[in-house]
């Protein structure tokens, strides 16, 4: 018994540290892949390549001064930052990474992955309170509104895929699609022949729940000068940031695994964690690459986008594909 | 009901464009030069600070007319001067002349304002613009040039 709970625990602690290595470095590819659609280098000073400006970074963010403003609620001040991190790193512990590599599976993995997901909206509504500033005010009113309306359509979708597995355990739902490229739930089945518009329909809310450009309106720079973490310096600003890169993370995984086939060759050939990491970096390139090509929509056409046409579209392919289960 | 489809068709194929474009760039070599480690070449019709232009045998072209010190409005450029006498060959003669040789050409960038009269003025194509740049300096006595010795520099 002892053994299973050191398992676990150094499991948590493995999860740990690639959300917080993945946090630092993606960072980096951030602003690399900036930089190279920009046609500039991107951090190249630092260490070969610029491998070493996280670190440089990390250490600058750790030795500045934690100022709490006057008038603000010390108590939510503090626990926001903190409260956008830990619910990332948790959900890390019940993703697959392939057939053995899993902290701690569950068979209601889907629910706690969602459960903390909106753990972290919380986080930005908290952020933006507690530090007493019109600006982090309004940035959070626009992520509340923006999260809710977005998590219904992702969830719609999420809905579709455990009625066609018939199961809520990831691991379970990447086992349903071993096996090649044609088993994947991104490529329409005779069950459900609107996948590919789903598989658009959760990638689009995976970048407006992970507050991605496009859809980064509660730090919208322009407007809102830095959003919800406007008043956060040293580190709490360096949680914020490390957070929102670890729920990239997740959001990356959980598309490879919903829609990807999880840790499948496309071939059906060698399984492993190789295939996982591949596809999850493939995602995240995506996410850098979108991030670099469009500028940032309004928060009216935010909203109209999820609830006149991500939500009916995603609604019309949960009923279809509920009928058409029924019918094979 | 087909406006609305239309829409949302040609707002996702716009997106996907836009992708496209990005895309590319991505492949395509950097264009920016790391500032201080690398300089790029000036174009040719730069106008820095001016420049004294070399004769075939490396001396000055300059033969100390006066006309750049006269015209300058900002009086940063002085020049000094001394006679030479020298022997030329006429008619199997030897006849010695005298001519005037630079010994001094001080500019004093501090006040130039980069008017450009000195080479308007100049009758023996004896001043440029140089190309120079990289200028910036805290102490005053940077910028007070030498000509003559950054023309000596320039040939050894």
């Amino acid at each position: 018994m002892s053994l299973t709970i050191f398992n676990t625990v150094m499991a948590v602690v493995i999860a740990i540290a690639f959300a917080a290595a993945n946090a630092a470095y993606l960072v980096w590819a951030e602003r690399r892949g900036a930089g190279r659609i920009q046609r500039r280098p991107g951090p190249n000073v630092n260490g070969p390549f610029g491998l070493l400006q996280p670190p440089a970074d990390g250490i600058k963010l750790m030795t500045k001064q934690l100022m709490i403003p006057a008038g603000a609620d010390k108590a939510l001040f503090m626990v926001a930052p903190v409260l956008a991190m830990a619910p990332a790193i948790v959900s890390f512990v019940t993703i697959p990474f392939s057939d053995t590599i899993v902290a701690h599976s569950m068979n209601i993995g889907v629910l706690m992955i969602f459960a903390f997901a909106s753990l972290g909206t919380m986080a930005i509504l908290l952020a933006g309170w507690g530090s007493r500033n019109k600006y982090g005010v309004m940035a959070s009113v626009r992520a509340v509104s923006q999260n809710i309306s977005y998590e219904i359509p992702m969830l719609i979708t999420v809905i579709t895929i455990v009625m066609m597995t018939g199961t809520m355990d990831l691991k379970e739902i990447v086992t349903a699609q071993s096996g090649g490229l044609l088993n994947w739930n991104i490529v329409p089945s005779l069950s459900s022949p609107l996948m590919p518009v789903a598989f658009l329909i959760f990638f689009i809310c995976s970048l407006a729940e992970t507050n991605r450009a496009p859809f980064d309106l509660g730090e919208a720079e322009a407007e809102l000068v830095a959003g919800f973490h406007m008043e956060y310096g040293s580190m709490g600003f360096g949680l914020f940031f490390m957070g929102e890169y670890a729920n990239i993370v997740i959001g990356a995984s959980l598309i490879t695994i919903l829609f990807l086939g999880g840790w499948g060759c496309p071939l059906g050939l060698y399984p492993g964690v190789w295939w996982f990491l591949l596809k999850i970096y493939l995602v995240i390139f995506t996410f850098i690459w979108i991030r670099w090509t469009f500028p940032r929509t309004t928060i009216y056409g935010l909203l109209n986008l999820s609830w006149k046409i991500l939500i009916p579209i995603s609604l019309f392919n949960l009923l279809l594909t509920a009928g058409l289960l029924k019918v094979f | 009901m087909g406006a609305y489809f239309s829409d949302i068709f040609f707002g996702l194929k716009s997106l996907f464009i836009g992708l496209g474009i990005t895309f590319k760039e991505f492949f395509k070599p950097v264009v920016t030069v790391p500032y201080p480690y690398k300089t790029i070449k000036m174009c040719k019709r730069y106008r820095g600070h001016i420049e004294l232009i070399e004769d075939e045998e490396g001396n000055p072209k300059c033969v100390v007319c006066g006309m750049c010190e006269r015209t300058c409005p900002s009086e940063c450029i002085i020049l000094g001067s001394k006679a030479v006498e020298f022997e030329v060959e006429v008619k199997g003669e030897i006849k010695t002349k005298k001519k005037k040789v630079l010994t001094k050409y001080d500019l004093d960038f501090t006040t130039c304002s980069l008017c450009g009269q000195c080479v308007e003025s100049c009758n023996f194509g004896a001043l440029t613009f140089s190309k120079d740049y990289n200028l910036a300096s805290s102490r005053k006595e940077d910028f007070h040039f030498d000509l003559l010795k950054r023309l000596k520099e320039r040939n050894s």
